[in-house]
């Protein structure tokens, strides 16, 4: 089959991996507006809220045959929930730990590098101890199966799932941003936190919520790749520098540039894994980054938080 | 008093700035802050508001010790400040700038934005424009809007004619005594000496960190030390 047959179905795969990456990319780019700081531990605030989510369904989960319909929408809701929460603490802790120490002190660029450097390993190293160095799978919460077509591709109800939540949350971090007073402080904050603070702008309140927030969307986003490609102690790192991609490919500090260099992202590996070999993917992704960025060096839609919503 | 400062001493690092200023705001006054290129006037405004700590000395408003007030309660307390160079929200509308200003206390937003409107028509056509996108002048209204927007008992200034038309300075400074009116005590930093000295109460003049002069405004018009430093007429001497 070519291209132009598979065309639709890549879309469909491609979408759901996007919408994941979009995600993920927030946490990046908010910390990076409101602190100039690339958080590099993100990846591993994702890791530990697809465990959370992970453990949670596992917990709720009844013995015997594959739960359906009230009962998987209840925990896909509990995997995503504790997901977040997890995702919210780990983030949180982080920043508490990692970060504000150094922010107290005017530490140099290079300290919140090394701090971030350290956190991630630190958290890589613990959840393979504690949860083990091999993959551990998401039970079953509903029968997968293809619940329609688009143009000839298959959506299944992992598919649906995926999308349907991703794309839920990145409509009402949207609105959050744009339309909320925690929003408008995170945008004045990345624009100008001096004029911020004489608006009356609790900049550490600001900063730590951002974590939080960055948190949430990871942990939940962790859950709902666990649940196609299962979890592990190091499953963060390639997410983790595909989402980092994604949101210097729309402009870091963007939020809309963050969800659109994700989506992006997901659909030029899909399409360029089958043009070319699966096992290309990733360098595909990495030469449109540096492409896109030789033309434009600020990302697609610039590096401004505030423009963004 | 509103506004003192008492002996006041601020430093970058291991270089003074302020080295013990002295300086008082009454309610309903306007008061400028006058001085040379790098003489610590916009350090001073940024003590009080809390982003500079003093090393030295204290700052009191209605008496109250602000050393251990963080800076983004004073909003709060009644002191809105509109920064040197304007700073507006260059990625945020001139609503959304405006709604910036009602940060603290979002109960009056509907009376202040009409009330920045009726007074700076202008800013009513572009509401829904960019803060970037609009010109020095109309930046500067928005500064000033957005400090209104507080609802203030004190208003610091920043050098708001700063690189503006002669016109729009017109404009700029009749809001400021329109402001003062209304109940709003002003300190005001100004390169612009003469007209600074028409509309205030009182006046400063710092010089190294230090206040050199005080006085009336009308004082310090006449004062031959005055026009020769900033208003650069040459008093003959002998
Ligand atoms: N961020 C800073 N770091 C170091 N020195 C500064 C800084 N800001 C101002 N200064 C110095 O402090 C002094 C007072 O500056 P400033 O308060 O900006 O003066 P003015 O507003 O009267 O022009 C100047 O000598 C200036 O060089
Ligand atoms: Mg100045």
């Amino acid at each position: 089959m070519g291209f132009a047959d598979q065309f639709w179905q890549l879309t469909v795969d491609g979408l759901m991996v996007g919408s994941l990456y979009a995600v993920i990319a927030l946490g990046y780019t908010l910390v990076y507006g409101v602190l100039q700081l690339i958080n590099f531990a993100h990846s591993e605030v994702f890791m530990l809220g697809a465990f959370g989510g992970l453990f949670a369904a596992r917990g709720l989960l009844p013995g015997g045959a594959t739960p359906s319909g009230p009962a998987s929408v209840g925990l896909v809701a509990a995997g995503l929930a504790v997901g977040a929460a997890c995702g919210a603490a780990a983030a949180f802790i982080l920043e508490r730990v990692a970060y504000r120490p150094l922010r107290r002190r005017s530490a140099p660029r290079l300290a919140y590098l090394i701090s971030a450097i350290g956190a991630s390993l630190f958290a890589v190293n613990l959840a393979g101890k504690e949860f083990g160095r091999q993959n551990v799978p998401v039970p079953d919460l509903f029968t997968n199966g293809t619940l329609f077509h688009v143009f000839g591709a298959q959506v299944s109800t992992q598919t649906v799932v995926v999308l349907g939540a991703a794309v839920v949350m990145l409509v009402l971090l949207d609105r959050l941003v744009a339309r909320t007073r925690l929003g408008q402080g995170i945008r004045a904050v990345a624009q100008d936190a001096d004029t911020a603070v004489l608006m009356g702008v609790n900049v550490e309140r600001v900063i730590i919520l951002t974590f939080v927030i960055g948190g949430l969307l990871a942990g939940a986003g962790g859950f709902l790749y666990a649940m196609t490609f299962n979890a592990s102690y190091n499953m963060g790192f390639v997410p983790g520098v595909k989402a980092f991609t994604a949101a210097v490919l729309g402009g870091i500090g963007n939020v809309r540039g963050a969800m659109l260099g994700g989506i992006l992202l997901g659909l030029v590996e899909s399409y360029g894994g089958y043009v070319f070999q699966a096992s290309y993917k990733d360098v595909i992704a990495f030469l449109v980054l540096v492409g896109i960025l030789m033309v434009r060096p600020s990302g697609l839609l610039g590096v401004r938080l505030g423009r963004a919503a | 008093m509103l506004l003192e400062l008492a002996d006041v001493e601020v430093s970058y690092g291991a270089i003074p700035a302020l080295r013990g200023v002295r300086l008082e705001v009454a309610e309903g006054e306007i008061v400028t802050l006058l001085g040379a290129n790098g003489a610590g006037k916009t350090t001073t405004l940024r003590s009080i508001s809390g982003l500079l700590r003093p090393r030295r000395g204290e700052i009191y408003l209605d008496g109250r010790p602000l050393s251990s007030i963080p800076a983004h309660t004073l909003v709060g307390l009644g002191v809105s400040h509109v920064p040197e160079g304007r700073r507006v929200f260059a990625g945020m509308t001139v609503r959304e700038n405006l709604l910036m200003g009602a940060y603290h206390d979002r109960r009056h937003v509907r009376e202040g934005t009409e009330r920045v409107f009726t007074l700076f028509p202008r800013l009513a056509e572009r509401a829904s424009q960019l803060g970037g996108t609009l010109s020095g002048g109309e930046q500067q209204m928005l500064a000033i809007g957005r400090a209104l927007m507080s609802r203030p008992r004190l208003m610091l200034l920043d050098e708001p004619s700063m690189g503006l038309a002669p016109r729009i300075i017109q404009t700029i400074f009749e809001v400021i005594v329109e402001i003062n009116r209304a109940g709003v005590a002003v300190l005001l930093v100004e390169q612009n000496a003469v007209q600074a000295l028409r509309i205030a109460h009182r006046g400063y003049v710092l010089e190294n960190g230090q206040v050199a002069l005080t006085g009336s405004g009308a004082d310090l018009l006449a004062d031959d030390r005055v026009r020769q430093a900033y208003l650069g007429e040459d008093i003959p001497t002998g």
